[in-house]
């Protein structure tokens, strides 16, 4: 037992920050290179470490956006204004720095190619990285799970992997997403036009006899309004998985 | 505590990996309370205190806080009745 436990823990790896992605106004994707990667299942989190030259170290979560790519890895990070982490992997990361990682984390908020379907993924804001993990892995894949996005996003401008997201929805047989902009949207919008509710949900959502895996993540709040709304609906709570990650600048 | 203030138990997976060598989010957990079962991801963690708090989403009792201090990872065993695979 001494050995497996030896084995298997985990340690701080660096990672080189090889280059950015401009997802909107305040999200950044950070492409990572982590030489010793041992691999990872879409939804899994790596912790991200930062020490001070005073020796004050920082800590924080954040998912992997992307299915496994050797060594390659990617992070999605939102700035909050009064973070401690975040404003500096955002606004002063350079491209060739060192971050300090360990993971993958994560056996619970997983969900591979082939474990089934119909797959329902509800994220809010940032919190669509996982999920997107999880979409991509299906395309990759190749497989036939049927999958339905819904990301709540404040306004068009702030929607995380946009470009993408309109590609797989048009391109990619089996696959829809749908949008939801709770703040402003542009002129001529014909998506959802409010927060996340029990009756979006249910026009979202499949039949519960379809018994849909349901994967929600966003801030605190938003996931715990949408987990209720499916509860509510006659979801079977096992068949939801849920991923909070706190507070964010405003409701979604 | 406002609703926005907790996150889940799949927070702490990298400390439950430094801790006992194996990924635990997954694992299943009996709450000492009231005896509702579920997996460990999903119980209610508080990073605001000090330590990591995590309490049973079924009846909100204080379950496991882990303490990082000098000498390494601490884990209070409050109200944990099991932990299985």
């Amino acid at each position: 037992m001494a050995g497996a436990a030896v084995h298997g823990r985990l340690n701080w790896l660096l990672a080189d920050v090889a280059g950015f992605v401009d997802e909107t106004p305040n999200v950044k994707t950070i492409v990572l290179e982590a030489q010793g990667w041992p691999g990872h299942l879409p939804g899994q989190h790596v912790d991200v470490r930062l020490t001070a030259e005073d020796g004050y170290q920082a800590q924080r979560s954040y998912s992997l956006a992307r299915p496994v790519d050797d060594a390659r890895l990617e992070i999605t990070v939102e700035r909050l204004e009064d973070g401690e982490v975040s404003p500096y992997l955002v606004d002063v990361l350079q491209p060739g720095d060192r971050l300090e990682l360990r993971g993958p984390i994560g056996g619970y908020f997983v969900w591979e190619p082939g474990r089934g379907g119909p797959l329902l993924l509800l994220a809010g804001g940032s919190g669509v990285a996982p999920l997107m993990a999880m979409l991509r892995a299906r395309i990759r894949a190749g497989t036939d799970e049927v999958v339905r996005l819904l990301v709540s996003s404040r306004s068009w401008d702030e929607i995380v992997y946009r470009d993408e997201l309109e590609r797989i929805d048009q391109e990619i047989d089996g696959v829809e997403v749908i949008h939801t902009l709770t703040r402003s949207r542009p002129e001529g919008w014909k998506g959802f036009d409010r927060r996340v509710d029990r009756d979006m949900v249910a026009e979202v959502a499949w039949a519960t006899h379809e018994r849909p895996l349901c994967y929600v993540c966003g801030p605190t709040g938003f996931v715990e309004n949408v987990a209720s709304s499916l509860v509510e609906l006659g979801h079977a709570p096992e068949l939801i998985r849920t991923e909070r990650f706190g507070p964010t600048g405003g409701p979604l | 505590m406002t609703a926005d203030s907790h996150v889940d138990g799949n927070a702490v997976g990298g400390e439950m990996i430094d801790m006992f060598g194996r990924e635990m989010t997954g694992a299943r957990t009996c709450c000492g309370g009231c005896g509702s079962v579920g997996p460990f991801g999903s119980l209610i963690l508080y990073q605001r205190a000090p330590g990591k708090v995590l309490r049973c989403p079924v009846c909100q009792a204080v379950v496991l806080v882990v303490v990082e201090q000098p000498s390494g990872l601490r884990f209070n065993f409050v109200a944990l009745r099991w932990v299985a695979q």
